[in-house]
């Protein structure tokens, strides 16, 4: 494979992978939007969708309009003098999710803590000390995945996923972080709920969070977090 | 929605039907995935031969069990899979426009061959788009008749659009040619990806020489196949947006044909991806059954596309 980029990649008979980078960085967010914008209006009518992700972006196109060749050859173009959206990413919404840290909705803060060498308050301390960006939505609709978290906060994902994480769990695994926008499987390790609205199909634009946003945890009450809406049923575990 | 009527009422489920339009587009990038038919060729074809233009709403009957009563005069036509459907207990014609009077059960009994039927109704059925789509996908509760993406549930009520008048009133049969010989060992074209060269010689020769095996684990999302354990020397990759009819392979080496229900990113690297009609053809092969991949280029493949939907679109 060479390693020259950005590169294009054959993704199927209406698809191509633009790889723009080959590895994770919060910078690779501006060239990601910026191709993005410039694919729309390019393509127009035949684009289908683009799907951002760390360091790529999956265009589909309507193949009755445009040819695997002819939509290479518009990517080549698109690239040749491709500038840095920081409009766009200063345009990057900033999120703040009230989240509730608690053993009863975060089952794992206390492992967690035990495998970071971390008390629980400072678990909680230092994952809502930052903020994140969103690298991709993916997994699930409106689940973002954000990061980078603290090197010390460093946790692998759980060896055997939970059958049901409950909507609203914030989680943690290799770095990266998450919000569940809806109860799916999960191996992540949970740390607290948030009462955010993360995908809602009444609203327009549908996922709270998009690629690019910035994102922050901001702990709350178990009083505020209901006052919210938040659901404080604990997670149940089954043995 | 307008003039939309009860149409069809459910007597019995069965396993999994699922109302598919062409699928939901323009929200990957949310995390949502595709949908609509997982034999996008067979449901093309139903919608065709029921007087429907490209697009409408039919049913994906998955193995059989269904049972439906008309409650008003239709048409219908079943296309993909024989479940050896009946209408009042007389075998229905697959792959042609039929009557549907009021009060006839139609019966789709278990798989003779293919395993997923497609039942398009002239007229198309009604029903709320979410995001701009009918199509049901379980997994992500979108879609479907109640938008939150059930299945069809004993007791239904199916609402219908009301048919147009039919500018193809003398051909209502498909002709010969079209209609796919489930019993054939399906051999299914590849679209080379960018990590096949990262792959062993030993297992680029096993791809594409070897029987795989569909296993038990197979669904809308995707379908495993088993067979010689393909090496890769890139293990993961960082995740990425995935396209229809992808075949990853994870480090077991059992590779995964991604369908319509699948994540839209992974990270898992990919020999390359099944062209649409392939993907269709994997779509109705049981547990079990054997499949070939051979490797195709995007011209042929683009040809082949192109063609099938000219001669849908002249056709409605």
């Amino acid at each position: 494979m060479s390693d020259k980029l950005p590169r294009l990649e054959p993704a199927g008979l209406d698809g191509w992978i633009v790889r723009l980078f080959n590895d994770i960085d919060e910078a690779n967010l501006s060239w990601l939007a910026a191709l993005a914008n410039r694919c729309r209006t390019a393509f127009g009518d035949a684009l289908v969708d683009i799907v951002p992700s760390y360091t790529t972006l999956l265009i589909t196109f309507d193949p009755l309009s445009l040819s695997p060749a002819e939509a290479r050859d518009r990517l080549m173009v698109l690239l040749d003098d491709l500038e840095p959206d920081t409009s766009g990413v200063a345009g990057g919404q900033v999120h703040e999710l009230p989240t509730w840290y608690d053993p009863s909705v975060g089952p794992d803060l206390e492992r967690v803590a035990g495998q970071t060498g971390l008390t629980i308050e400072e678990v909680i301390q230092v994952h809502s000390g930052k903020s994140y960006r969103v690298f991709a939505l993916g997994f699930a609709p409106g689940f973002a995945f954000m990061g980078l978290t603290d090197p010390g906060l460093d946790c692998p994902r759980l060896d055997t996923p939970r059958q049901r994480v409950p909507v609203g769990s914030v989680a943690i695994a290799a770095r990266q972080t998450a919000a569940y926008p809806a109860a799916t499987p999960g191996g992540w390790n949970l740390l607290g709920r948030t009462c955010a609205r993360l995908f809602d199909r009444q609203r327009e634009d549908l996922s709270l969070l998009k690629v690019g946003d910035e994102v922050r945890f901001v702990p709350v009450s178990r009083e505020e977090f209901e006052r919210q809406g938040g659901d404080i049923t604990p997670l149940e575990e089954r043995p | 929605m307008t003039d939309t009527a009860i149409g069809v009422r459910v007597l019995r489920a069965g396993p999994l039907a699922l109302l598919q339009d062409a699928g939901r587009f323009g929200v990957r990038h949310l995390g949502v995935t595709q949908g609509g038919p997982a034999d996008l060729y067979s449901w093309a074809w139903a919608n065709a031969l029921a007087g429907n233009r490209w697009g409408a709403a039919s049913l994906e009957v998955t193995v059989g069990g269904l049972e439906l009563v008309a409650e008003k005069d239709l048409a219908f036509a079943i296309a993909g899979a024989d479940l050896g459907a009946t209408l009042d207990q007389r075998p229905v014609p697959l792959w042609e426009r039929v009557v549907w009077k009021e009060g006839q059960v139609l019966r789709f009994a278990s798989p003779v061959s293919g395993l997923r039927a497609y039942l398009s109704v002239r007229g198309g059925f009604a029903a709320e788009p979410v995001m701009g789509s009918v199509a049901c996908v379980m997994r992500e509760q979108l879609g479907g008749f109640d938008g939150l993406g059930s299945k069809l549930q004993t007791g239904d009520q199916l609402t219908v659009h009301p048919a147009g008048p039919s500018n193809n009133t003398a051909t209502q049969q498909a002709p010969s040619g079209v209609r796919p010989d489930f019993s054939l060992e399906p051999v299914l074209s590849l679209l080379p990806g960018a990590q096949i060269a990262e792959f062993s010689g030993q297992s680029l020769y096993d791809a594409f020489n070897a029987r795989w095996k569909v296993d038990e684990r197979a669904d809308r999302m995707g379908v495993r196949l088993t067979g010689p354990r393909l090496d890769c020397r890139v293990r993961s990759l960082i995740s990425e947006g995935i396209n229809l009819g992808s075949v990853q392979v994870p480090p077991d080496g059992q590779p995964i044909a991604l369908l319509n229900d699948r994540q839209t990113i992974g990270g898992y690297p990919r020999l390359g991806a099944l062209t649409p009609l392939s993907a269709s053809r994997l779509a109705q092969c049981k547990p079990g059954q054997e499949v070939r991949l051979k490797a195709t280029g995007s011209g042929a493949a683009l040809q082949e596309y192109r063609a099938f939907r000219a001669r849908i679109e002249d056709w409605v």
